[in-house]
């Protein structure tokens, strides 16, 4: 780890289109792979009612929260549609050699 | 009535902070499982079949409606504005419902737009109850912080025979639109509605006491009750629908439960209701998997009902086992109906199952 970038997972274990999650240092993330093929991360939880996003549906580069249908955008992290008005916390990502990459520290 | 063993139904900061801390608040709910390929499948958007639905349902309220007028003074009158009844004042509440989800449609405008329209046909103010619904998905059917339980224990039987004409939901909403009008939230709305959507409450309630306004003066100065029968008589007279088919969603069943196979029902219902209800008879599926679109929701009644109890198989059927329910209720508010879970599914939430009994009794 250099910087704070942590390798999370595979490029390509993360369909177009989809959220997967990654823990590390005892919090959840989210995974998002959109469907123009650009990866990006935010916090796993929903700032609504902290339900897991990661068992949300990416609809283009939008997550919908899967308890309540609230919807963020996954390249910004903010709050589209109610219930949610929070924004959520994104994360820079890279992708090297096939592998993803999340600056979550420094 | 007064009944040593009837359950309380306030919502307040002190219910919420008792159910939160007995577990049920905001908890973890079963989920049977389904692979996450073929849930990603179930849940795909698309615009087609809500487009489809929506004309087919627009030409039917405005072919109704012009039958009602041209023939109005005559018997044949009251078919044209029982069938515009049940579509403006009945099938409404299921278009309100699926696109609040903003799961009817793939567009977000096209969800928007008609959750607005629907919304004031069936007389339910859309921030304030996209807010409430919220919370009912949250906390489905826990005492103290579901505001949509429709059937208390013990039930409300002239309640629910005045809602057979929407008297009773019409004028709970009135108080609250002519409240919200001058600017103010009760205690409960408080519990559920942020303070920064309250403006969008107020805004909404104020331009539809003007469209109400307008039509009632409209009536007058026509002298006709035509105008009342077009918009806001028809959330009246045709408001039976909605009881009809929304008692069999959780009436009778358990409470403060999470698990939806216990306080939901799945009916089966013929083409017609399902058109007008939009697939909300799979209710324990669109609780389960709230992302799920109304018209995939019998393939996601395929795949999970191994796991569920097994389904009702008519409207019958259910309101067979309903109305013995809510009478028996009447005498024993601890009574309800144990859904049984088939052979080999996995068991409901190891939160102490059916814990509500003296937890919230009124003393």
């Amino acid at each position: 780890m250099s910087e704070g970038w942590v390798e999370a997972c595979g490029a390509d274990e993360i369909e177009v289109e989809d959220v997967r999650p990654f823990d590390h240092g005892g919090r959840s993330y989210a995974l998002y792979r959109t469907g123009s093929g650009e990866y990006f991360a935010s916090d796993g939880m929903c700032t609504h009612e902290a339900a897991d996003l990661t068992e949300g549906f990416v609809i283009g580069s939008v997550i919908e929260c899967p308890r309540h249908n609230g919807r963020f955008d996954i390249r910004t992290g903010k709050a589209l549609a109610a219930p949610v008005c929070v924004d959520l916390v994104t994360y820079p990502v890279k992708v090297e050699d096939g592998r993803v990459w999340v600056k979550i520290g420094g | 009535m007064s009944n040593a063993l009837a359950r309380d139904y306030r919502i307040d900061a002190e219910t919420i902070r008792r159910t939160s801390a007995a577990g049920l608040g905001d908890a973890e709910w079963y989920k049977s499982p389904i692979p996450r390929k073929q849930l990603k499948e179930l849940m795909q958007r698309r615009d087609g079949p809500a487009i489809r639905d929506t004309i087919l349902w627009f030409a039917l309220l405005i072919g109704s409606g012009v039958g009602g007028f041209l023939t109005f003074g005559t018997w044949w009158a009251v078919p044209c504005f029982f069938v515009y009844g049940v579509l403006y004042g009945g099938s409404t509440d299921s278009r309100w419902h699926e696109c609040g989800h903003r799961t009817a449609f793939k567009t977000t405008w096209m969800n928007d737009w008609l959750y607005a329209l629907a919304s004031f046909m069936v007389f339910r103010e859309p921030t304030l109850w996209r807010w409430s619904h919220t919370r009912h998905h949250t906390d489905t059917i826990i005492v103290g912080r579901d505001p949509e339980i429709g059937a208390m224990r013990p039930p409300d039987i002239a309640g629910m025979l005045l809602n057979v004409f929407a008297l009773k939901s019409t004028w709970v909403s009135l108080q609250g639109v002519l409240r919200h009008a001058a600017g103010r939230v009760n205690e409960t709305e408080a519990t559920f509605l942020p303070e920064s959507e309250r403006p969008k409450v107020y805004r909404t309630a104020r331009i539809w006491l003007a469209i109400y306004a307008a039509t009632i003066a409209l009536a007058i100065g026509t002298g006709s009750l035509l105008p009342l029968l077009y918009v806001g008589l028809p959330t009246l007279y045709g408001g039976w629908f909605v009881i009809f088919v929304g008692l069999t969603q959780h009436a009778g069943l358990a409470e403060d439960v999470l698990d939806h196979r216990l306080n939901a029902r799945t009916v089966y219902m013929n083409p017609v209701i399902r058109f007008l209800y939009w697939n909300m008879n799979y209710h324990v599926e669109h609780h389960m998997f709230p992302m799920v679109p109304f018209y995939s929701l019998p393939k996601l009644h395929e795949a999970m009902k191994a796991d569920c109890p097994p389904p009702y198989p008519s409207i019958l059927a259910a309101y067979r086992e309903i109305i013995p329910t809510l009478i028996r209720q009447l005498k024993d508010p601890t009574y309800f109906v144990v859904r049984p879970l088939p052979a080999g599914a996995k068991p409901f939430s190891a939160y102490a199952p059916f814990a509500e009994e003296g937890s919230m009794v009124k003393t």
